[in-house]
């Protein structure tokens, strides 16, 4: 044992992206060391590029205090989906070079089998944990306490640190980019192939600690969620009044709960495996890889609807805003939300009909699963009669919900094709399902948490986003999405495996060749977005809507300025009814000012999110390198900030009831300057987020 | 508990003579049951991992050579009576009016629970030397993550308890400290309640 080996493990320069490159420099290795190479360099000069921006325009403090630091649940909302775009971005990115290594891919391509897995594997744990994940966490925190009345979440250090862990998991993702590789397991990284016998490299550990991390940060996500909604309701915010979108982060959180620790506990034992010799999934000394598999879906089925539920939630709210009328059916979508919560955890087998099981068994999961199509299909009946007769407006938003509505459906459809055991056995494990998994999670949870994005960003930044660029791009993702997975209906139907490099048979080509186009116009729309942010920054003057009501909305949050301030509500609201803010400005009780103002108390800052950002990042780097010096000072350290936290005292601050008072006479004044739109002006200039009442349904 | 005022979480409730924390306490110990249930999942989930790995013993030593009854009974004794000392210091933090007799019983609990931990880590040792470590079979394996995991627990309750007390030196029995306890006492009951699944699941099921 070397004293080089004490301090970095088994990390050393082989660990560089290019060093394979440089040594064996094959046409393959270079082209894959490449790429390789470049993506690491994006990632290094993307973090350098941002620290020299911060040091440049001495934005140090203001990063430390207003956002890293902060415990308001906007802020860390806003927060996690800027994470959430970055990593968007990567897997963009990924997805493109791997359609692009298919489209190629007749006899041969361009990528190394090895770099290829890493791409599917990193693709769909960025996709799920560090995409979709973090975006609705982001989406939930910032809105779901806006429109329960609440001053912030029930715990805000705790919503610090769940969003350090979930960065922390994302880092490691990343920097696996430029230091070793990442896992070529797969997102759901089934043993025996994940352990240490066949894959001993760091892969896998990489997997491991940045999953455990991200599904630590979710639990705790869900924990706080559930308690805020169950306990800071405003006074009148009966269950039967949420607003949809809070229900089904109600139906998620409870989700998050009960699931993640399935998926700590499913990594924890491959871990456990890996290092210290375990053997629950060695398949020899008695392992079985079935536990693995079956803890694993006994997250991972609900997790699907982790992601796809509060999705649903944003299309209630965009259905019902952007026609100008009451949600149809209320008590029949709480119900199927629920409904849908409950079932998502009796059907995880049907994610292996094929792998040994009975019939009768598969038999039972098949019908639990079609039944989940039940409530599903309610749901979309009830958000087509909210548009039925309504003043709909083509805004992005309600463009994203359109072809959600088609999409899903068709999506969903191919659900219940595939479960049924019988069909299963035919098109498992071929692109039959990657086509219909992409079917569900792209037209259902990104195009939702898009649509949120766009319909709450005037709310958390005080401007509208371009409408034009927003368009280009929602039609970008929608088209794109048609050309890229319908064509793998096609080649699942043909009986091309998933995760298969190449091929030797030319029939598959033009599917592969559509795929890849579709591919590119989705990256199209990607780019659309950053220029849509870019072109709204510019011109946010007249996109603005200080007084905070761009859409005519219905619940308590449209009553607030835009951006609300710290403390959301200058007194807490009395709910009365479901809409609560639309029956606020029919009764001409919108708009006031209470008759006392009190003073506010706020939780103080925390550094604890950082520390365990930080922390945690540094003790799985440890575990993965094997440097052990570091995990036991990471983890001693975090363990001090803990008990150092406990000896904390006065975490809140006042807010004086006057500054309060002036705050909200200012916003009055603006509202009382600021000229109403009709519902036809919504996306002119003239809109600064002040509706004209339009009566009737 | 008076009749007038109504429970604010489940468990033992300061009640009114305890103001500061009436408004606080709802929410962070309603929020401590969900932290529970969302571990009791995770020991479930070993338990069932347990249950299904129990026969895959690679023709290794199964729980008639492994388990030693009379230490399991014995830890069994010493966490149920920490148990009944922790509830002695939440009566004591509810109606004494000073310290003494809360430290004690919190020390009481502290030493009950070392006790157990401490013949717990013998009982591990000694089945390392036979040769029954983790590594030897599935069984042991799924023994030695649970098992384990609560010991763990067990640790993290004494350094919690260790916490508490040092904030109780500088401060005095104050808001967090009484909010703190609380939520420790939820915990160390779970854990007591763990441990008699573990008991009688594991130890008498395996003997019998």
């Amino acid at each position: 044992m070397t004293i080089l080996h004490l301090l970095f493990g088994r990390l050393s320069v082989e660990a560089l992206p290019f060093w394979e490159m440089l040594h064996y420099p094959s046409r393959q290795n270079v082209v894959n060391g490449a790429i390789a190479t470049a993506a690491g360099a994006v990632v290094l000069g993307g973090a350098g590029l941002a620290v020299l921006l911060i040091t440049r325009y001495r934005k140090w403090r203001v990063l430390w205090s207003d956002w890293l630091t902060s415990v308001d649940h906007k802020r860390i909302g806003i927060m996690y989906i800027v994470l959430a775009f970055v990593m968007l971005a990567r897997g963009l990115i990924e997805a493109n070079i791997m359609r692009g290594q298919m489209a190629f891919a007749l006899d041969g391509g361009f990528l190394s089998a090895d770099h290829f897995e890493q791409f599917f594997t990193t693709h769909g744990t960025i996709m799920i944990f560090f995409m979709a994940m973090p975006f609705l966490t982001g989406l939930i925190n910032f809105v779901m306490p806006l429109q329960i009345g609440a001053r912030d979440v029930a715990f805000p250090v705790m919503n610090s640190i769940s969003l350090g862990l979930t960065a922390a998991g994302a880092a490691l993702v990343m920097i696996s980019l430029d230091i070793g590789k990442f896992s070529t397991g797969g997102w759901s990284g089934y043993p025996p192939y994940t352990e240490s016998a066949f894959n001993p490299g760091v892969g896998v550990d990489y997997w491991i600690w940045a999953v455990s991390l991200s599904s630590l940060g979710s639990m705790m996500t869900g924990i706080n969620f559930a308690v805020t909604i169950y306990k800071k309701r405003a006074p009148g915010m009966r269950f039967m009044r949420m607003p949809l979108f809070t229900w089904t982060a109600l139906a998620t959180s409870i989700l998050m709960i009960f699931a993640m620790p399935a998926l700590t506990v499913a990594t924890g034992l491959l871990a456990l495996d890996r290092y210290l010799g375990f053997h629950f999934f060695t398949d020899h000394f008695g392992g079985n890889f079935m536990n693995y598999v079956n803890l694993f879906w006994v997250f991972g089925h609900p997790e699907v609807y982790i992601l796809i539920l509060p999705a649903f939630g944003v299309y209630s709210e965009v259905f019902s805003t952007f026609s100008g009328k009451t949600l149809y059916g209320y008590t029949s979508l709480v119900l199927a939300t629920m409904a849908i919560g409950v079932l998502s955890f009796t059907v995880w087998l049907h994610h292996f009909f094929t792998m040994g099981q009975s019939a009768d068994i598969n038999a039972v999961f098949g019908i639990a699963t079609m039944l989940i199509g039940v409530p599903t299909g309610v749901k979309v009946y009830d958000w087509l009669w909210t548009m039925f007769r309504g003043r709909v407006r083509f805004t992005v938003p309600l463009v994203y919900g359109l072809a959600f509505s088609m999409l899903f459906v068709i999506g969903g459809l191919t659900g219940i094709l595939l479960a049924n055991p019988s069909i299963d056995y035919q098109v498992h494990n071929t692109q039959f399902l990657i086509a219909h998994f992409h079917n569900m999670l792209v037209p259902g949870t990104l195009f939702g948490l898009l649509a949120g994005y766009h319909m709450w960003f005037p709310k958390a930044f005080g401007f509208r986003l371009d409408e034009r660029w927003g368009m280009f791009s929602a039609l970008c993702f929608i088209f794109g999405f048609i050309l890229a997975f319908f064509p793998l209906y096609g080649l699942g139907l043909l009986g091309y495996p998933r995760r298969t490099l190449d091929f030797f048979d030319p029939v598959y080509l033009p599917y592969m060749v559509a795929a890849f186009a579709g591919a590119l116009v989705i990256l199209a729309g990607l780019a659309g977005l950053v220029v849509q942010l870019l072109v709204s920054i510019l011109h946010k003057e007249e996109l603005a809507v200080p007084a905070g009501d761009p859409w005519d909305g219905r619940s308590l949050e449209w009553g607030l300025p835009a951006p609300p301030p710290e403390y959301n509500f200058s007194m807490l609201p009395e709910v009365s009814s479901r809409d609560a803010f639309t029956r606020a400005k029919e009764e001409g009780t919108a708009y006031r000012a209470p008759a006392q103002f009190h003073d506010i108390e706020m939780p103080k800052n925390s550094a604890m999110g950082m520390i365990v950002c930080v922390g945690g990042f540094l003790a799985a780097f440890g575990l993965v390198w094997y440097i052990w010096w570091l995990v036991v000072a990471a983890s001693l350290a975090m363990a001090a900030a803990m008990v150092g936290w406990g000896f904390t005292r006065h975490t809140e601050r006042i807010i004086p009831a006057h500054e309060v008072e002036l705050a909200h006479l200012r916003w009055l004044a603006v509202v009382a300057v600021t000229q109403p739109v009709s519902r036809g002006e919504e996306a002119s200039p003239s809109n600064a987020g002040l509706a004209v009442l339009e009566t009737g349904e | 508990m008076s009749a007038a005022t109504p429970l604010q979480h489940p468990g033992i409730n300061l009640g009114p003579a305890h103001p500061e924390t009436e408004g606080k306490s709802g929410e962070l110990l309603f929020g401590f049951w969900v932290f529970l249930m969302s571990d009791a999942i995770i020991f479930g989930l070993l338990f069932a991992t347990y249950a299904v790995m129990l026969h895959a013993r690679a023709g290794g030593p199964g729980p008639a050579r492994l388990y030693d009854i009379k230490s399991a009974f014995i830890e069994t004794a010493a966490l149920l009576s920490s148990s009944f000392t922790y509830g002695m210091a939440s009566l004591a933090l509810k109606y004494g009016r000073r310290p003494g007799p809360l430290l004690c019983w919190l020390l009481a609990t502290m030493c009950l629970g070392g006790l157990f931990l401490r013949l717990e880590v013998q009982d591990f040792i000694t089945m390392l030397h036979q040769g029954a470590g983790p590594g030897r079979s599935g069984y042991l394996s799924a023994f030695f993550a649970l098992v384990p995991l609560h010991g763990l627990h067990v640790t993290s309750g004494i350094i919690w308890m260790l916490a508490i007390i040092g904030q109780i030196a500088r401060y005095g029995v104050d808001r967090e400290v009484k909010l703190g306890l609380l939520r420790l006492g939820l915990f160390w009951h779970f854990l007591d309640i763990v441990w008699v699944v573990i008991f009688s699941f594991i130890y008498l099921g395996g003997l019998a």
